[in-house]
């Protein structure tokens, strides 16, 4: 193993790294979003620390508290041939400027006849279980991955981070990085300097042939342990991880499904509506008479994100749940 | 008056005779039913847009709304291909795929129509950004309606390109109307310009049907803005005659002021100054209205004989590269 590969960072320093090489890369990449300069703090994960002090603050622009017209600043940027890069502190507040991402971002290269591509991306931060209540912990991946014209990205791991987040800063769409709150302090391999993940391409965690569950964000890594642990007991678990929710890679999921027969779908977001229930739809269109038992979601509870501590770590999926619905599947 | 104001004015006349002419051959073929679309009328705000663009090079932004066929005009973009994509052909600014109220023409600077009141200020910041960062020196004009300044967009905008210094100017185009609702029953401000008070910038209001007036104010803001003095916001007063819609009875609307509206009709009042001041004669001013139908007519022949778009547009441009695995594993 190479010294490199043996260094191990934190998803903040994940997305710092990738923001950094992005911008020493390329000069049309800017950031912008509230508190985002060194003056403010570089950011409330100080996922932004060091930049405006290396780039300047033309580059690294702190924003007043305005969704709306952070994102809309950059769809008109993106469109003016910029890779705007905006930081919407919490997901929840992108609720703000969804008008800007929905009916402007995703489809100015459509209703342009493919003149103008809005080449922005917006890294947002969210997730239960820091006791932040009902309007700063909400995944809502599903809302935006149901846009036609969006790419919505959710990282596993930090190097995962760090690729994905290149490859949405790079890429010509707008796309939606969504990071986890809980993780940003967590520790993995880093990659080589430089290294993209490619985007809508789903990525087989681990191989195994008896059931297929799929998840991404917080929860793979969890499955995988709880598949380490399977493996003790002769279930064989492979584990997809999205990385990218949309473009769905339609065709790493089902493969897999046709090979394994069974499936469990694992997220952190709501059950109803969700991502789960687009997978499930899916397998079932392509492989419901291939299926050896019925496809089960995981999710978090159909509910707001409560606040005590009692009551949210029973709203967030539960991956005893998971393995119960894997050793019925596969009895 | 200058040799410079004469040739303006005159410029401003030629391009509103052909937003008129364009509107005016529209809303027919609407009437006959060789067009069926919905279309949002700009009869009566012909002369703000063309004063307001003469300041703009190709290069220079323009946002707009879907009441914008006379911004679009105004900016340079081609009559032809305008006409095209309001006939859903092709051949049209957008493949066909936009419509007349999702108008893109970037070679002219016609960078965005939106159909969401307000939308376009936040972009229009983004698009000065991009030139306050590169100093590109464009300058980028947002227009919108009076309605749109009671949106939150406006405010996060405008303070957004204060704060910033950005080279853009907001021209509100104040109709006296958003949708249905007269100007009083839906703003609090007496005046639009004064709402630039509250973010520290300049606020000017002026007669939007009179095009010296609207020449000078835009050609300040405009000034400012490429100076890098940050932005300004003009109010420029207007009427709509024609109503919110294609089709609109406009029974909100109150009788004596649509008429005393109608008698101030600023393309025929700007050619009676044109005349009465010695700018050009009657002459002049009909070779320049005869040139605009001719272009109008030819336009909308050019549209008419264009061929619609392919089925395979339908799921082209929604990303750049096709990202999707249709493929099913067999």
């Amino acid at each position: 193993m190479s010294a490199a590969s043996a260094r191990k960072i934190t998803f903040q320093q994940a997305y710092n790294e990738a923001l950094d090489e992005a911008m020493a890369a390329d000069d049309s990449v800017f950031v912008l979003g509230e508190d985002v300069g060194d003056k403010e703090g570089g950011g409330t994960f100080k996922v932004t620390s060091g930049l405006s002090t290396k780039y300047g603050t033309s580059r690294v622009r702190t924003t007043p508290i305005s969704e709306q017209a952070i994102i809309g600043t950059a769809v008109g940027a993106a469109v003016a041939g910029m890779r705007p890069v905006a930081e919407i502190m919490l997901m929840n507040f992108i609720t703000l400027g969804l008008d800007q991402l929905v009916n402007h971002a995703a489809k100015l290269r459509y209703m342009s006849g493919g003149q103008t591509g809005v080449p922005l991306t917006v890294r947002t931060a969210t997730g239960a279980g820091g006791g932040f209540g009902g309007q700063h912990s909400d995944m809502l991946e599903a809302w935006l991955a149901h846009v036609p014209g969006l790419k919505v990205v959710v990282p596993s791991s930090p190097a995962d981070a760090k690729g994905l987040l290149l490859s949405s800063i790079f890429d010509d769409d707008p796309c939606v990085v969504i990071e986890h709150t809980q993780m940003y302090w967590s520790k993995g391999p880093a990659p080589e300097p430089g290294v993209r993940i490619p985007l809508g391409r789903a990525h087989i965690a681990r191989p195994g042939r008896d059931i297929s569950v799929i998840a991404y964000g917080r929860p793979v890594g969890e499955v995988l342990a709880l598949a380490d642990r399977l493996a003790g007991d002769g279930i064989e678990v492979e584990v997809v991880d999205l990385r990218t929710i949309s473009p769905l890679d339609e065709r790493t999921v089902l493969e897999s499904v046709a090979r394994t027969r069974r499936a469990v779908i694992v997220h952190e977001a709501v059950g109803q509506f969700g991502v789960g229930a687009e997978i499930s739809a899916r397998i079932g269109e392509e492989l419901h008479g291939d299926l050896a038992s019925p496809v089960v979601r995981v999710t978090s509870a159909n509910t707001p994100v409560p606040f005590s501590p009692a009551l949210e770590s029973r709203y967030l999926y539960q991956i005893p749940d998971v393995e119960s619905a894997i050793r019925k599947a596969c009895q | 008056m200058a040799d410079s104001d004469r040739t303006s004015l005159l410029s401003v006349y030629r391009t509103a005779a052909l937003i008129k002419a364009a509107d005016e051959k529209l809303r027919g073929l609407l009437t006959s039913g060789e067009l069926a679309v919905a279309y949002y009328s700009p009869r009566g705000q012909e002369v703000l847009a063309a004063a307001t663009s003469a300041h703009l090079d190709a290069q220079d932004y323009l946002v707009t709304t879907y009441r914008g066929i006379h911004d679009q005009i105004a900016k340079g973009a081609p009559l032809d291909l305008l006409f095209a994509e309001i006939f859903g052909r092709v051949t049209g600014t957008c493949k066909g795929k936009g419509g007349p109220m999702h108008v893109t023409h970037p070679s002219t600077g016609v960078m965005v129509t939106t159909g969401i009141v307000g939308s376009g200020l936040p972009i229009a910041v983004g698009l000065a950004t991009s030139s306050s960062i590169r100093g590109d020196g464009r300058v980028t004009v947002v227009c919108f309606g009076d309605g749109a300044s009671n949106i939150g967009a406006f405010h996060e905008a405008l303070n957004l390109a204060a704060v910033w210094k950005l080279p853009v100017v907001f021209v509100c185009q104040n109709n006296l109307y958003a949708e249905s609702t007269r100007y009083a029953d839906g703003t609090s401000a007496a005046r639009i310009a004064d709402r630039a008070v509250g973010y520290g910038i300049p606020g000017e209001r002026v007669d939007g049907n009179d095009a010296a007036a609207t020449l000078d104010v835009v050609g300040r803001a405009v000034a400012r803005a490429r100076a890098g003095e940050g932005p300004t916001l003009v109010e420029a007063v207007t009427y709509r005659f024609m109503g919110h819609y294609f089709g609109d009875p406009g029974a909100y609307m109150d009788a004596d002021e649509y008429a005393a509206a109608l008698a101030r009709d600023p393309v025929p009042a700007l050619r009676a100054r044109l005349i009465a001041d010695g700018v050009a004669d009657e002459a002049t001013l009909a070779d320049i209205e005869a040139e605009a139908t001719a272009k109008v007519e030819a336009a909308a022949a050019f549209a008419a004989d264009s061929p619609l778009p392919g089925v395979a547009e339908l799921t082209s441009d929604v990303y750049r590269e096709a990202v999707y695995h249709e493929e099913v594993p067999a």
